[in-house]
């Protein structure tokens, strides 16, 4: 039920097709609508909606809950910031931010999988390596810290970080407008790439192993090698995205390791839908979207008076002595709550699911079988 | 000699302190098998009672061993009736709602009171031991560590609610079985687990000061301790704290405060990976 849009092949592939056309008329569109401070917006919703697919892939196909995606996320950032002062052409860098998170990925998945960890500890294993590396990465404020020529910053973080350059010619910097078709067109390939990898024999053992790791290893599949080999897939793909946001703002810190870039990635996609790919690019896009709205918008008692009432509004008021209610946590811890109780499914999946019973409402015979499938999955 | 006394305590009041802020959790964790990942937030709301309380006009002592117990409990309680018991079973769900609620306490506290430290000062000053000063506030500290672990354990093995939380840890359907109700059990011991985190976080209140995000920094040693130690509640989280607290105290003696914790997260995690059950999945394992 997971793996499939809608019920049947066809409605697969015009579920692809509507992504592509999509994908390609907003990487041809929007850079001709939009300003170029909308198109840099636009541009960071990209690279964060290809780290949504990284969790995307560990945590709703793969079944591995991991609740320290921005380990890799930040060692994709930091390797490309320290490789570029070092090297000062991109091209390693750019591989380096992609194979490094991916080797630290299969150490901790060796770690993990091999130790057969059950599920609830991976999830504290990889919330306290996410701990640690923000930790330690905090306390390198001083110049004794250093890689080479590049200063680590601690909680200061690494600033002017020089961009990526086309590969091979140091002197043409990537700028802005290019950024923006690299982000679009990287996040299409591994959107369409992991639809790829999901119908294929991996892919399709990675899945089957999220519902029943014992009868996969009764089958003959080691389901340790498959973890590790999909956690570290994971891995590399949020160093990628690490990468690309390293370029966007020629700036990282070690809040990119906080809880609450992990707490977020977990959001997009619990909100977007686990089991699918473009719930959670869809999911990352509104919460991202949401956050930004309510860092800007001002809470005023006279805006809140307009909602809820001015009666009702002084009385908040006098109650919580006043009282900027509209921050990020507040409502991030809201929306995760409202729908791990509510919609455990998340948006996606549960339109879908309405769509198919709208158009399956004449064929009741159809729907029985698809209730069967899905009991059984 | 001083200098070893000294550092004697250093490393007690560690493992106490590390005891103190995980026995709550791990009174949740071990009676329902429930991961509270707003456990530092119920530290942090401790905090700010016994802050609260003393600022309006309360003797320090009652708040913090009196008001913040109290408080938190009640919230716990309430957590517990309107969150926690729709997701029984689901751990991996348990682990995501207790987190928005851990995010979302976080915003709610910054809207009320700010995103600033507040603090009291520790009572009861110092104590010169040779050359060397120490406080007596964490002799005081470590005094009710080792009280509280006493009770815990009286409570749990010779009394009679003692013996309903035990059974129902052990057969929740013999204890239902028996005339037990096991999800009123589970409600006081959600609502007693958060009322020993509140506890905790009043008792450190004074050492470290209280912010909204505090609990990030108490988050991660509570769940080392309390998974290092395994699924025995007391004998989990004594020996555990004990051996990390070892570890943090001598990892920060010969580096830095903040590495001294990072070495004894990554101890942890070896920890783990040697034995996933804990170390009273392997030792001790007929104990409480």
């Amino acid at each position: 039920m997971k793996g499939r849009l809608l019920n049947g092949g066809g409605w697969n592939v015009v579920g692809l097709v509507l992504v592509g056309v999509i994908g390609l008329g907003a990487m041809i569109g929007l850079p001709m609508w939009l300003e170029l401070a909308s198109l840099l917006d636009i541009t960071v919703y990209l690279i964060l909606a290809i780290l949504a697919l990284s969790l995307a892939l560990v945590w709703g196909y793969g079944g591995i809950l991991c609740f320290g995606q921005s380990a890799f996320f930040g060692l994709g950032a930091y390797a490309y910031a320290i490789a570029m002062f070092n090297i000062g052409e991109s091209t390693i860098p750019f591989i380096l931010s992609i194979v490094l998170p991916a080797v630290f990925a299969a150490l901790l998945g060796y770690f993990m999988f091999y130790g057969r960890i059950s599920d609830v500890y991976l999830g504290v294993i990889t919330l306290t390596v996410t701990l640690i590396l923000f930790n330690a990465v905090n306390s390198t404020a001083g110049p004794e810290y250093h890689i080479g020529e590049a200063r680590l910053g601690g909680f200061n973080g690494i600033p002017s970080i020089p961009p990526l350059n086309w590969p091979g010619f140091s002197g043409s910097p990537l700028d802005l407008n290019d950024l923006f078709y690299v982000s679009i067109a990287l996040l299409l390939a591994v959107y369409f790439g992991l639809r790829w990898l999901l119908v294929s024999r991996f892919g399709r053992v990675m899945v089957a192993i999220r519902e029943n790791e014992k009868r996969a290893g009764f089958l003959g599949y080691d389901a340790r090698l498959y973890k590790l080999a999909t956690f570290t897939l994971g891995g590399a793909l949020a160093g990628l995205a690490g990468c690309l946001f390293a370029n966007w703002g020629a700036f990282v810190s070690p809040t990119i390791f906080g809880l609450g870039q992990s707490a977020q990635i977990i959001i997009w996609v619990i909100v977007g839908g686990r089991g699918t790919l473009i719930g959670p690019v869809v999911g990352c896009i509104a919460i991202q979207w949401l956050t930004a709205w309510l860092g800007t918008a001002q809470f005023t008692k006279a805006s809140l008076a307009q909602v809820v009432g001015p009666r009702v509004a002084d009385a908040l008021t006098s109650v919580l002595g006043f009282a900027d209610l509209s921050n990020t946590n507040l409502v991030l811890g809201a929306i995760l709550l409202a729908f791990v109780l509510l919609v455990p499914k998340g948006m996606v999946p549960t339109l879908l699911d309405l769509a198919r019973a709208v158009v399956n409402r004449r064929r009741p015979a159809a729907d029985l079988v698809s209730d069967k499938a899905e009991g059984a999955t | 000699m001083d200098l070893v006394l000294v550092l004697v305590i250093q490393v007690l009041f560690a493992m106490a302190s590390l005891a103190l802020i995980s026995v709550g959790l791990a009174v949740i964790f071990g009676m329902m098998r429930v991961i509270n990942l707003a456990h530092g937030e119920f530290l942090m709301l401790g905090g700010y009672s016994a802050i609260f309380a003393t600022q309006h006009g309360i003797n320090l002592w009652i708040s913090m061993l009196v008001v913040a117990p109290i408080v938190v409990g009640a919230i716990g309680v309430l957590v517990e009736r309107t969150l926690i018991r729709f997701l029984y079973g689901r751990m991996i769900d348990t682990m995501l709602a207790t987190w928005g609620l851990s995010l979302f306490l976080i915003g709610l506290i910054t809207g009320i009171f700010g995103n600033t430290t507040v603090g009291i000062s520790a009572p009861l000053g110092g104590m010169a031991i040779g050359n060397y000063r120490t406080s007596i506030y964490s002799l005081v500290v470590i005094a009710i560590t080792v009280v509280l672990l006493v009770a815990i354990y009286l409570v749990l093995r010779y009394t009679r609610l003692g013996l309903f939380a035990r059974g129902t840890m052990q057969n929740p359907d013999m204890a239902a079985a028996l005339g037990l109700s096991p999800p009123r059990v589970y409600a006081v011991t959600f609502g007693i687990g958060a009322a020993l985190s509140g506890l905790a976080g009043a008792l450190i209140a004074p050492i470290s000061g209280v912010f909204p995000t505090i609990g990030i920094a108490y988050i991660a040693k509570a769940f080392i301790t309390v998974i290092g130690g395994g699924a025995a509640i007391l004998s989990g989280t004594v020996t555990a704290s004990a051996l990390f607290g070892a570890i943090q105290e001598v990892g920060t003696y010969f580096t830095t405060p903040v590495f001294g914790v990072v070495i004894t997260l990554a101890a942890a995690i070896v920890l783990i990976r040697l034995l996933p059950q804990g170390i009273t999945g392997r030792f001790l394992k007929r104990w409480l």
